[in-house]
């Protein structure tokens, strides 16, 4: 195995707690919940449509919606039961998605046709990862497929596997980590052979010291394996960053990796695509890590995709004291969810639940250029100057300040004294920008 | 059915405020204000308590009739206050310090806007103002010590002063002026403590150690050049209460430490060109509100290249 010792420099960032309560316990599993409600929209790109009506037996890792559009991931049922039908669900960040509720009958019986897939070409593979329903487990939910599908004209020479699970509290990459880092392996091996890349590496902070030795003993002497300790400095799991410090590549502005020779893809990603070509079973199951001040017993738990939350909290023993915030993801860029009857979606890494002084941020002052923001910033932009051009309501301002190449990573607002809403700023000026380019 | 609260990520902060950074600077400002009472008696410790309390009540009344929330609890009004009365003789008469702090409050910070708006550093603004309305009692230094035997009217040159008039005859040594022993502003000239309160700003990171340290090296480089005593040279007049305080304040300098850089880089040769041709003796204030209405142009220079753009796609007109 290849060693890397240190990772390039990156810039900005900031040093968060890293609160990682649930590292060191073993992954509790879930028994089927109720009900559970599989949203038409778990990734980025198209919506499926629904393949099942009220009233249809459904069997575990069953397709239960599809779509024809090239970027989509098809959606498969998380429990054995009955179609109860079709409800509409607002989806974190607001959008409103059709969902198809699945009433458990509590067997979990899998669906006897599922096989291991034929995976000989590369076309075939690709085919095979679609149907899986796999989607970035990280968060993004970007569809699998589409990110292996390198674009003609685009050599890839390096996978990175990401590890680096930069956001505080979450440990459900730590836990694949430690609990599959054979399967970590195997799925990498399955990509870099499929795709014929010949540099591998793995990425992970610091912070998880088990997780480095566990995945450096998984690798062995896997040829073109690397496994590189990063920085523990948010957000070093972030795409454009973590492309950074393994390869010391720039992704240019608006581009993907492949523009900079890479792929990335989460490592708890991988190791599913091991199990998957093992058994057949596709995306029905993941991890998430549960805490927050607000729960009573913090745990990473394995939920059938679509379970309740409140039916995840209630497994787990319920909250503590008041819970007034609760949260899909990290504290960082996790998005606070209006209810706890919300569903847990493919891509969801986390359930973070808050009372007291936690759920509140503190009030905000006047900004008085102490530069913290610009000096965080990965993507070297000045948030300060961002924030008073969308008070403005300035878009060609923005557009010029390169308000569009901002990732959300909430850098600036964290590291802000004067407690500035940079981050919501931030946003509304790119939705001025969009509306503005929607004019011309 | 619990009210869940919903609002935009990130739902952390690191746990710094403003205040919490004013009152670093303030215990940054500590050490020089011991020894200006050391050096310089009660006196000076009561201008000191006089100028915060003026520039804290100035504060108040103005943001009461602009019917404006009231800030004087982030404490930037109080390090207002302190830096200005730091770089006033000790024999001032109080009703002129008071009018400084009114200057600085009023006119230079609230008048603009407030903390974060205002262009020149107040304090260093009211020092002008001062220096240019009473000329005589705002160059009358005293001798530090004199207050043990009583004698406060006893008016002495300051060590910049001897160099202008008489080429360094009568200097002090390096350890008195090391330890301050020295006419001059009250909070100026003990480098010690100036720099204890440097070393504690940067341990907080409240200031980067590359801005002070640019300011200090481009000053000691021009004095070599021009063949003065390079220690002499940054350890007299307000260099180093500049290059410490004043030229690290946030909202008067670039907000890219490139920018800072640059910023205190032109303090540094306005101070020594001020020093070597200028008539008046010491030109640290001067060089300081030069280079801060100069930032607007140096924040248009140094804007950053948002990570990954391509050099002609660089898309930002100022």
């Amino acid at each position: 195995m290849e060693r890397i010792v240190k990772p390039y420099r990156v810039h900005g960032g900031a040093r968060v707690p890293h609160r990682k309560n649930t590292a060191h316990a073993e992954t509790r599993a879930m028994p089927a919940p109720a009900r559970v409600l599989l949203p038409m929209q778990q990734h980025v790109g198209a919506p499926c449509e629904p393949l099942v009506k009220k009233g249809d037996r459904v069997l575990v890792g069953q397709k239960i919606a599809g779509s024809g559009a090239a970027v989509s991931a098809p959606i498969h049922a998380s429990v054995s039961g009955t179609v109860a039908g079709v409800e509409k669900v607002l989806l974190p960040g607001g959008r409103v998605s059709d969902a198809v509720v699945i009433d458990s009958d509590g067997s979990m019986e899998p669906d006897p046709s599922l096989r291991p897939p034929k995976a000989e070409t590369l076309e075939e593979f690709l085919a095979a990862v679609r149907e899986s329903g796999l989607v970035g487990l990280g968060g993004a939910g970007f569809p699998a497929h589409v990110k292996l599908r390198v674009p003609a004209g685009k050599a890839v020479d390096t996978l990175i596997l990401n590890g680096a699970e930069c956001e505080p509290y979450i440990t459900s990459d730590h836990r694949e980590a430690l609990e599959h880092p054979q399967d970590v392996v195997e799925g990498a091996r399955l990509v870099q052979g499929m795709l014929g890349i010949p540099r591998v590496i793995l990425a992970v902070e610091d912070n998880k010291p088990d997780a480095i030795a566990a995945l450096r003993a998984a690798a062995g002497d896997a040829p073109g394996f690397a496994v590189l300790p990063l920085r523990s400095r948010y957000p070093q799991g972030a795409e454009k960053v973590l492309v950074k410090a393994c390869t010391n590549r720039k992704i240019p502005l608006g581009k993907l990796p492949a523009d900079a020779g890479c792929i990335v893809m989460n490592i708890t990603s991988a190791g599913f695509l091991a199990r998957y070509f093992r058994t057949g079973m596709p995306l029905v199951q993941r991890r998430i890590t549960v805490d927050g001040s607000a729960i009573q017993n913090p745990a990473n738990v394995l939920v059938p995709v679509g379970t309740r939350i409140r039916d995840v909290v209630a497994f787990l023993g319920g909250y503590r004291g008041e819970p007034r915030k609760l949260l899909m993801g990290g504290p960082m860029m996790g998005l606070a969810l209006p209810d706890d009857g919300a569903p847990v979606l493919k891509q969801n890494n986390g359930i973070l639940a808050f009372g007291g002084a936690d759920a509140k941020l503190p009030e905000p002052s006047a900004c008085i250029r102490c530069g913290r923001c610009v000096a965080g910033c990965p993507m070297n932009l000045e948030p300060l100057l961002l924030e008073q051009l969308a008070e403005q309501r300035d878009a060609a301002g923005l557009a010029r300040s390169g308000v569009a190449a901002c990732m959300e990573c909430g850098t600036c607002a964290y590291r802000c004294p004067a407690h500035r809403p940079l981050m919501q700023a931030i946003r509304l000026g790119k939705n001025l920008v969009k509306q503005a380019g929607g004019k011309n | 059915m619990e009210k869940w609260i919903v609002s935009s990520s990130p739902h952390l902060r690191e746990g710094r405020s403003t205040q919490g950074i004013m009152r670093d600077v303030l215990i940054a400002l500590l050490p020089a204000a011991a020894a200006a009472g050391i050096l310089f008696g009660p006196r000076a410790l009561l201008l000191i308590a006089l100028c915060v309390a003026s520039c804290v009540a100035a504060e108040w009344v103005c943001r009461r009739v602009m019917k404006r929330e009231n800030t004087i609890s982030d404490l930037s009004a109080a390090v207002t206050g302190m830096l200005l009365a730091f770089n006033l003789p000790v024999g001032l008469h109080p009703l002129m310090a008071v009018f400084g702090c009114v200057v600085a409050i009023v006119v230079v910070k609230q008048m603009f806007g407030g903390i974060g708006q205002n262009f020149v550093n107040p304090a260093l603004t009211a020092r002008i103002v001062l220096m240019t309305s009473f000329p005589s009692p705002m160059s009358s230094w005293v001798q530090p010590f004199a207050y043990l035997d009583g004698s406060d009217a006893v008016t002495a040159a300051s060590p910049l002063g001897i160099l202008k008039e008489s080429a360094g005859a009568g200097l002090p040594g390096y350890l008195d002026l090391f330890l301050g022993a020295r006419p001059g502003c009250l909070g100026e000239t003990c480098a010690l403590a100036l720099l204890l309160g440097g070393v504690y700003l940067v341990a907080r990171r409240v200031i980067h150690p590359a801005v002070p340290l640019t300011y200090l090296a481009v000053a000691a480089a021009l004095s070599a050049l021009a063949g003065r005593d390079v220690l002499t040279e940054l350890m007299t007049g307000g260099l180093l209460l500049g290059a410490i305080f004043m030229a690290t304040d946030y909202t008067t300098t670039p907000v890219t430490l490139k920018g800072r850089v640059i910023f205190a880089a032109g303090c540094g040769v306005l101070t020594m060109l001020i020093r070597l041709f200028g008539s008046l003796p010491e030109g640290v204030s001067f060089s300081i509100i030069l280079m801060n209405l100069l930032v607007p142009y140096l924040e248009k220079w140094t804007r950053p290249r948002p990570f990954g753009a391509q050099k002609e796609g660089r898309g930002r007109a100022g």
